[in-house]
């Protein structure tokens, strides 16, 4: 069903508190709205109090609305294609955080080849001379304190964005960020805020190796004090990186490095998404597929093999890592009573098994069958490409848990 | 084992190498203290051993002070020595639990670096935090509710020993994992350089964390950027249970920056660490990192569960005590100047007792921290997230 714009489930209403001039850049308002012609909601959730009661309770207070539909394999027919631009997903993310840049002068990057070079990935092409070697810093080859030092640096009010190179260097910065990082607001008394963002490329690539193809999620997910994003879409991708710059807290915005040239078009008015939203993808009765990050697009591509089997799903990419949107997810839940997950996790500690657990906690009394978690194998990635396609789940996989799930 | 005997009666001569320089020590006609408190005219005094440089040039031995500044110095390390003694009674009566860091025979190197400095400037170390938290700015009663983990500690009894910090006062921890502040430190460096403050940080650390990778690459960054940073080791020549000489290939810190410039001080004398700190913050201005090296000697062992005699002598530790003690050279000094008769110290120790006791008895009756602390400032501005506790029944609290 190609929906060319959503709102939410019928459970919630929505609130508009300021109509937002589109044109407004500063934005300093805590919630605003803006409106596209087409009428595609954007809203921003604010950092204060916002009701994620699971399925127990809801409280009427402010609500946030979350609806966006970009329908990934076929975006230029989806959304009214005349206003916004059309870019790949590292230069939205660039356009991101340059606006950022823009916006905040105490915003700095600092990562391995980010500034002369351009980063590995493009991500930050063309900063460097734009702002300087003091904003846009290359750094050495060395994690561990280059990682230490933004958090320092972030101590004092600067908000840097630490780039790995790829996600799994930045185990050498595990120390800092999980000590350092993540614990500092608490064991300081809540005097020292830690507004970094860590981003850099996760995930299984092409034939890259099993050192180079880590998910790191699953390693940071139990630190408390850090929130971890994952983007999927050019769109989130700019909407996470602007919002994880402007959070307080320590962001990790993991990308997909084969994900860097999906291209799409995005709105030109400025934009942000919420942190700790999930985002509907596709709204179904059947079953619930919970997704993140480049399985999102494996699970559409099944869903298409789906939608002609006769079956319904649900798919939603749940962006926020930590903490999990159960508001969104339990609705879903609610609606359809099946659950499968899709990641590219380890099926041991992965995210999957967080989501599982929590959503068996909270839900259990709604769902009619066990939840399914696909997850990629408990192996180290291995180079051949044949064996690595079966690392991670294949849209085959997912119609057949689909299909045995809904017996 | 006779290899550490021999070792450590070889090092224990060099422990007790820097003697104070010639003290006059003739009793004449001695002022009241209240008269030397106020005064500011100059005195010059040699430090007891020149500084050795490494890539740079050592700062004179004679340093400028005023009797006010000596009072100063002495009040504030008899303070020091007295709260780290209560607290180590603390700990025995089990009121401080977990990890306790004594910073006593230390005194000097958070004093005189708090002398040369403003409090814009940063000063960031490791867990043995105690008495640079009060150099800072810290208050007695503050120390002693956190380290009781009550909720009118610096951090709210949060933190604990190891994690004392003072945003307003540049302090910024209070870090337990070795050598994981001295990044820290150089980031505070990076961000005074971008917001070109004219401050510099003080990156602390000891002999032990010295052989930590990080450190190197702090370093490495510091240089390449001429970051205002200064890295001071406080060489107690122990890291936790082992010596010096048998953790580290080559125990001279201060060259161990290679192309960093470095300072060899006596840490044992406050007035050597004041004028290198002054040398080293207008150093790092101009040029980059400098690295200290602060020879210095703790009484205590590593920590309270450390009795700190297995692994050195106790003649060793009295030696120090004897020869190199930080408060004992300030109130020879003192004597010795005609700034302050024995009894007006020894008075003016009994009201420090007193401060720190009445200090210990309030925070005794303090309270401990409301259950619902436990959610608090995990995020800010937390997320409307619901949290539970392990039976999903109890301690429900929305973080605010």
């Amino acid at each position: 069903m190609a929906a060319v714009f959503q709102g939410l489930g019928a459970a919630t209403a929505l609130s508009v508190s300021n109509s937002l001039d589109s044109r407004k850049f500063l934005v300093s308002s805590r919630k605003s709205l803006s409106e596209r012609k087409a009428s595609f909601l954007v809203v921003r959730s604010d950092g204060r109090v916002v009701p994620r009661s699971n399925a127990r309770g809801r409280r009427a207070e402010q609500l946030i609305t979350n609806a966006v539909a970009t329908k990934p394999d076929s975006s230029a027919a989806s959304t009214t294609s005349k206003p916004g631009h059309e870019l790949l997903l590292f230069e939205a993310l660039r356009e991101g955080l340059e606006e950022e840049m823009d916006r905040d002068p105490h915003v700095c990057v600092m990562g391995e080849d980010v500034g002369h070079y351009g980063g590995s990935y493009k991500v930050t092409k063309g900063l460097a001379d734009k702002y300087g070697d003091l904003r846009v810093l290359d750094t050495p080859i060395a994690e561990n304190s280059f990682t230490g030092m933004g958090i320092g640096a972030a101590m004092t009010g600067l908000r840097p964005i630490i780039e790995g190179m790829n996600m799994g260097f930045l185990l050498l910065a595990f120390n800092q960020i999980s000590n350092n990082c993540g614990m500092l607001h608490y064991t300081s008394g809540g005097q020292f805020k830690i507004p970094v963002v860590i981003r850099g490329p996760g995930g299984v690539g092409r034939q890259l190796g099993a050192e180079h193809s880590q998910r790191l999620e699953s390693y940071f997910q139990s630190i408390p004090g850090i929130q971890m994003v994952a983007c999927s879409t050019p769109y989130n991708a700019k909407g996470l990186m602007k919002a994880a710059i402007r959070s307080e807290n320590p962001v990790i915005l993991f990308e997909h490095v084969l994900l860097y040239n999906l291209k799409e078009r995005i709105p030109d008015e400025e934009y942000i998404c919420s942190l700790e939203e999930a985002e509907m993808v596709r709204p179904g009765e059947h079953v619930t597929i919970l997704t993140y990050s480049r399985m999102r697009y494996h699970v559409m591509q099944a869903a298409k093999t789906l939608v002609n089997k006769g079956y319904d799903p649900e798919v939603i990419d749940i962006r926020s890592l930590k903490p999990f949107d159960l508001y969104t997810i339990g609705n879903s839940v609610k609606k359809t009573h099946r659950v499968l997950i899709v990641e590219e996790c380890m099926r041991t500690g992965g995210i999957g098994a967080s989501l599982t657990a929590a959503i068996t906690e909270n839900f259990h009394d709604y769902l009619d069958a066990p939840i399914v978690c696909l997850s990629s194998q408990d192996v180290p990635t291995p180079y051949a490409g044949t064996l690595e396609e079966w690392t991670v789940v294949q849209p085959a996989q997912i119609v057949t848990a689909v299909e045995k799930l809904c017996q | 084992m006779a290899l550490s005997y021999l070792a450590s009666s070889s090092s224990r001569s060099n422990l007790l190498k820097p003697l104070s320089a010639a003290l006059s020590c003739t009793p004449s006609f001695r002022r009241p203290i209240s008269s030397a408190a106020d005064d500011t005219r100059t005195l010059t005094i040699e430090t007891s051993i020149p500084f050795t440089a490494h890539q740079c040039e050592p700062p004179s031995r004679s340093v400028d002070t005023t009797p006010k500044e000596l009072l100063t110095f002495f009040r504030d390390m008899a303070t020091m020595r007295r709260m780290e003694i209560a607290a180590d009674s603390l700990y025995k009566a089990k009121l401080i639990r977990g990890f306790c860091h004594l910073y006593d025979g230390q005194e000097a190197v958070a004093v005189g670096m708090e002398t040369a400095i403003t409090k814009k400037d940063s000063i960031i170390t490791a867990y043995r935090d105690h008495c640079i938290f009060l150099s800072r700015g810290g208050t007695l009663l503050e120390i002693f509710s956190e380290l009781m983990g009550r909720q009118g500690g610096c951090s709210k009894g949060k933190g604990g020993s190891m994690h004392f910090y003072k945003k307003e006062a540049g302090f910024y921890g209070g870090h337990g994992i070795v050598g994981a502040q001295v990044p820290l430190g150089v980031g505070l460096a990076f961000a005074q350089k971008y917001s070109k403050d004219g401050t510099v940080a003080f990156a602390l650390y000891g002999d032990g964390a010295a052989n930590q990778g990080q450190l190197f690459e702090a370093l490495n960054i510091a240089a390449l950027w001429d970051l205002p940073a200064i890295l001071v080791c406080e060489n107690n020549h122990y890291g936790m249970g082992t010596a010096e000489w048998r953790a580290a290939k080559s125990p001279a810190y201060y060259k161990r920056g290679d192309y960093v410039p470095g300072l060899k001080v006596d840490g044992m004398d406050v007035l050597a660490v004041k004028q290198a700190c002054k040398f080293a913050k207008e150093h790092a201005l101009k040029n980059g990192p400098l690295i200290l090296e602060m020879d210095t000697y703790r009484y205590h062992g590593h920590s309270m569960s450390d009795p700190g005699s297995t692994y050195r002598t106790r003649d060793e530790i009295s030696g120090v005590r004897q020869e190199r003690d930080p408060v004992e050279r300030v109130r020879k000094l003192l004597l010795s100047h005609d700034l302050a008769t024995e009894k007006e110290l020894k008075d003016m120790e009994k009201e420090i007792r007193k401060e720190v006791d009445v200090a210990i008895a309030q925070a005794k009756e303090s309270p401990m921290p409301e259950p619902y602390e436990l959610f608090t400032n995990v995020y800010v501005k937390g997320l409307g997230v619901e949290a539970f506790g392990p039976d999903r029944k109890e301690v429900r609290a929305l973080l605010p």
